[in-house]
């Protein structure tokens, strides 16, 4: 290794080893090159998303959710702030030793806790979780001083929905509830999670969802540049948030109020439509339950009040179950004899008190019969026997394609979201319905049970009251709706909900003013003549018994069960009786003669929309000594004794709906 | 009359006498480059650079007038008390962030790794230069002991960087002195296939628990950040994803002076020191960077031609080590701010702020003048 070199030879290879050490910085600083040219032009874009996303944040601005007032512009559903106690459990480290330490300074008690730890399965860890709602000032002020003992813990200002008359109209205006992880499915599945992020609430039922998106508004946002501490630094750029439209209904809700008084605690449904436009002044569904029970999560007690109750407060009964109509259905039938040209407005038929048919006797009520019957006399005295007669002749496919464009057994479309069917009976119906071969056979007498209004018939109460409207409109039928007017509330532009008018159905004009005037002839002279007794106008009416045929899916009650096997009692009604201006259906759950109960419901609605007159206490309470030939006239409507074939098979699918599925919450 | 006359042109060409105009003119470059960046990355930090700045160029300048010579007779005082000051530090040093490297004397804390980065070279420079026409294997011996004792001591403080670049300072010397490519060859294959092995195994070696002969616990986690600085993007990865970030988003023209969002929002972690090179690269892209290297390729050339054309065997070693030393921090320092080594804290050369380490730096530059000067003046 030792060689002798000589000073130029040193300084050759000392230059030699500078060189080589100049091409190895080369190397190195090549390499640093060829990674900044991979950094800053390859990957150029990827950094600068990243650096973007690095400082951007944007932040959602929820916009204020529209408020829904009554034709009158009373409000029904607005907002208004207050201030919550929110704990972000990310943050927290012990959440029950939080909770208890709150509870110390604002009162907390089982049930906030209770609602809490359900917010809190349904939530994500780094989303605040309201532990209580609506602290006064004082409380505010307590927590903001003390807040230091709690990381995590916030006091927030926020919006809240209020339904100021509680129950009334509930089933109608519905509510919100917060978002839950269906919810947030759905939104993902619609593309619109962009406009929920922030949000909190969403519309859960009536017109809270399914005007969910006007009501919603659009979320505006806020670019603001954020430090490597996540703090705002300054905005970048901003974009309002658009409020959520109005909703002005068609609904009065001081006849929906009347409407709900005269219910008293009986169960049932109401719905009042003006036919020249099919916009709806009052649908009841009684009993309705608190909606603001469910704005910041329903706690599990009230939840399992309202859901577990025999008297089922949340299915919106108006819409959603259908029943037998009972003798209103008798008015069609008469309609559809003279469409059909089966009968004349004059020709009689002898009532000898029963109808053969098959070897069976379809029994009328009256013993003996009512004589000679022609077809006002028999909506008048709702003869049994004149409907048995042409519900035989006009044939089962005679009546339902009669009755079919009157809506009978489809959902008319009303904008309150879960409307049901109902069921138009046809063969071809029975055979879809029933599994089993021996049961899809159509009967004969099947059919004439359908002539009087039982059997398979099964329609809503909105059905009825539509079909009535489209009877006294000149065959005009409505898409049934709530909303009347749609408000911007920045620019206060309304629009307009049309009138929608589905057909006009086609008979002709001089025996919608036969059936009329038997109607009008009802509620003087006829089954509800005692309802409407001394009312200074003239109105149209019909009775009606729907028969309560099997108690299957209701919890056996001793003591109610006579009660709920009470027939449900029926009216249909329109008023004034030339030129109507309302048209309703009235439906009281075991209610008895459709005389009983229904009637005076209908007539103090109707007295309120006409003459703006109230009266305090319920309607119908004192007709317990309603009359004997009502009782008996009313009874006819019992199919039980002649019509055995129909009985087999009891209430349509969508009566057994009651029970249906509880909400999300 | 003449003597006491005041001569502005006298005096200054009196003043300019030992300053290698290239060199100045570099440097000149690099510390007004180093300004522009400050003041963007941290301008609250420019008074006192402009003090460091002033004082780092009075001791080039004085280093620059001393004779190469007397520079080489101070290598061994230089050297011993570097030693006894590194060996008082290990034991009664000030310890902060778990590491013990400074000594308090009073007025000042010192850190005596600082003064190896240049003793070192000197002293080896100047063994080789005693040794001169005998330089055989016992040589090298003695000057990788010369070399392994302090470095040994810096690394128990720990300080992984400072102790690399001392390392390095001995070894360029070791290496231009001579040193047999039989030797070097095998060294270096070594280390590559170490490197390899390292980033092959990443996943194994990186494992808690598994502990690595010779390295603290840091400085393993420095190594497996690099490997893999996804595994803990808010903890020990944030540095160099951020810094990755900064340079890549830069583009080829930068975002623009003072507009690096990287920097101004406070991603960037150490942005004045050890991470400065990422601002730069923020707001003025690949031309910037580009126009960097370009200024350091210069200074090196220049290094190596005073170097290559020194009058003696000393300061040959220590004009080319010196050079190299510039390569190797500003190599570093460029390849962990972006990724592809690890986070040693080496700073940019003229740039990164720190009195110490500029000082360092420009006694460096000062060395290389006074070699120049030595030529020059052997010519005349």
């Amino acid at each position: 290794m030792m060689e002798f070199r000589t000073p130029d030879e040193e300084l050759g290879r000392f230059r030699r080893r500078v060189v080589i050490a100049g091409v190895f910085i080369a190397v190195c600083f090549g390499l640093l090159v060829a990674r900044f040219w991979f950094l800053q032009v390859v990957r150029y874009d990827y950094y600068h998303t990243r650096a973007e996303d690095n400082r951007i944040a944007l932040l959602p601005i929820v916009p204020g959710r529209g408020s829904i007032t009554d034709r009158n512009g009373i409000p029904l559903a607005r907002n208004y702030a207050a201030y919550t106690l929110e704990i972000t459990p990310s943050r927290v480290r012990d959440l029950e030793a939080t909770i208890d330490g709150l509870a110390e300074i604002v009162e907390i008690d089982a049930r906030d806790r209770r609602r809490f730890k359900k917010l809190l399965e349904e939530s994500k860890n780094f989303e605040s979780v309201p532990i209580r709602t609506r602290l006064t000032e004082e409380e505010v002020a307590r927590v903001i001083a003390r807040r230091y003992q709690f990381p995590g813990v916030e006091v927030q200002a926020r919006l809240f929905r209020d339904y100021p008359h509680g129950e009334l109209a509930s089933h109608v205006i519905g509510y919100i509830g917060r978002i839950n992880q269906r919810d947030r499915e759905r939104i993902e599945e619609s593309g619109d999670e962009a406009n929920y992020r922030g949000s909190e609430y969403i519309g859960k039922s009536g017109l809270e969802l399914s005007y969910e998106a006007v009501l919603h508004g659009i979320t505006g946002a806020e670019q603001v540049e954020v430090n490597a501490g996540g703090r705002a630094v300054r905005q970048l750029a901003r974009t309002p948030g658009v409020a959520g439209n109005d909703l002005e209904l068609t609904l009065n809700i001081e006849m929906q109020k009347v409407a709900e008084e005269a219910f008293g605690k009986r169960r049932g449904a109401l719905v009042a439509i003006e036919p020249a436009t099919g916009g709806v002044l009052a649908l009841v569904s009684k009993p309705g339950y608190d909606p603001n029970l469910f704005v910041d999560g329903i706690s599990t007690e009230d939840w399992k009040s309202l859901n577990e109750s025999p008297d089922h407060p949340l299915v919106n009964r108006a819409i959603f179950s259908a029943y037998p109509p009972g003798s209103t259905f008798k008015p069609f039938m008469a309609m559809a004899g003279l469409s059909a040209g089966k009968r004349t407005i004059t020709q009689t038929i002898a009532d000898p008190g029963y109808f053969m048919f098959g070897g069976h006797r379809f029994m009328d009520d009256k013993i003996g019969g009512h004589g000679m019957v022609d077809l006002p006399k028999s909506i008048v005295v709702s003869c049994n026997t004149y409907y048995y007669q042409l519900a035989n002749d006009l044939g089962i496919d005679g009546i339902a394609n009669f009755m079919r464009p009157f809506g009978f057994g489809s959902r008319t479309g009303i904008d309150v979201p879960g409307e049901a069917e109902g069921v138009l009976p046809t063969p071809e119906w029975k055979k879809k319905r029933f599994r089993k071969k021996e049961h899809q056979k159509w009967f004969g007498g099947e059919t004439i049970s359908v002539g009087i209004g039982q059997g398979y018939n099964a329609y809503t109460p909105l059905q009825m009251a539509n079909a009535v409207a489209a009877l006294v409109n000149d065959g005009k039928l409505f898409r049934p709706h709530v909303v009347r007017h749609v408000v911007n509330p920045a620019t206060g532009e309304r629009r307009v909900v049309e009138p929608a008018p589905i057909r006009t159905i086609p008979f002709r004009p001089e025996h919608a003013a036969a059936v009329r005037q038997a109607m009008v002839d009802v509620n003087k002279a006829g089954t509800g003549a005692r309802a409407f007794a001394g009312a200074p106008y003239s109105s149209g009416g019909k009775t009606g018994t729907a028969q309560v045929f099997s108690l299957r899916g209701q919890r056996y009650v001793e003591g109610r069960v006579s009660e709920r096997l009470r027939d449900h009692s029926w009216f249909i009604a329109y008023a004034p009786a030339d030129k109507p201006t309302i048209a309703l259906a009235v439906l009281v759950e075991n209610g008895g003669f459709g005389a009983q109960s229904a009637a005076p419901i209908a007539r103090q609605v109707i007295d309120f929309h006409l003459l703006g007159k109230r009266r305090d206490q319920p309607a119908g309470e004192d007709a317990d000594a309603a009359d004997e030939s009502d009782e008996s006239d009313e009874h006819a409507g019992h199919p039980h004794a002649g019509a055995p074939a129909a009985a087999a098979e009891p209430a349509a699918p969508e009566a057994g709906g009651q029970d249906r599925e509880p909400p999300s919450e | 009359m003449t003597d006491t006359r005041f001569h502005p042109r006298e005096l200054l060409r009196g003043f300019l006498r030992p300053i290698d105009l290239p060199l100045l003119l570099l440097l000149g470059l690099l510390l007004a480059y180093a300004f522009v960046v400050m003041m963007s990355a941290s301008p609250e930090r420019i008074p006192s650079l402009q003090v460091n700045t002033a004082v780092a160029l009075a001791a080039m300048w004085a280093t620059a007038r001393l004779p190469a010579q007397r520079l080489l007779s101070l290598a061994l005082p230089l050297y011993l008390i570097g030693v006894l000051l590194l060996v008082a530090v290990d034991l009664f040093g000030e310890t902060s962030k778990g590491a013990t490297r400074w000594l308090d004397v009073g007025v000042t804390r010192i850190q005596p790794s600082e003064i190896m980065k240049i003793a070192m070279p000197l002293m080896l420079a100047w063994y080789f230069q005693q040794r001169e026409g005998q330089i055989g294997l016992r040589e090298f011996i003695v000057a990788g002991l010369l070399l392994v004792v302090p470095v040994g001591l810096i690394m128990v403080q720990p300080d992984l960087g400072t102790s690399l670049l001392v390392t390095a300072a001995g070894v360029y010397v070791i290496y231009f002195a001579g040193l047999s490519w039989k030797l070097i060859v095998p060294v270096v294959a070594v280390g590559v296939i170490g490197i390899v092995a390292i980033v092959g195994f990443g996943d194994q070696i990186c494992q808690p628990g598994v502990d690595w002969p010779g390295l603290r616990e840091y400085q393993k986690h420095r190594v497996c950040t690099l490997l893999d600085p996804t595994q803990d993007p808010l903890g020990k990865g944030f540095h160099i994803i951020q810094s990755t970030i900064a340079i890549g988003s830069g583009g080829v023209l930068g975002k623009g002076w003072m507009d690096g969002t990287q920097t101004h929002l406070a991603f960037l972690p150490e942005r004045h020191t050890d991470f400065i090179f990422s601002v730069l690269a923020e707001e003025f892209g690949l031309i910037g960077i580009v126009v960097l290297l370009a200024i350091y390729v210069l200074l090196l050339l220049r290094g190596f031609y005073i170097a290559a054309m020194a009058p003696t065997l000393a300061t040959r070693l220590l004009g080319g080590a010196i050079t190299m030393i510039f390569f190797t921090y500003a190599f570093v320092n460029m390849g962990m701010v972006s990724g592809i080594l690890p986070v040693v804290g080496v700073p940019l050369p003229f740039i990164s702020y720190g009195g110490t380490a500029l000082v360092t730096l420009c006694l460096g530059i000062g060395i290389l003048m006074s070699i120049q000067r030595s030529r020059v003046l052997a010519q005349a």
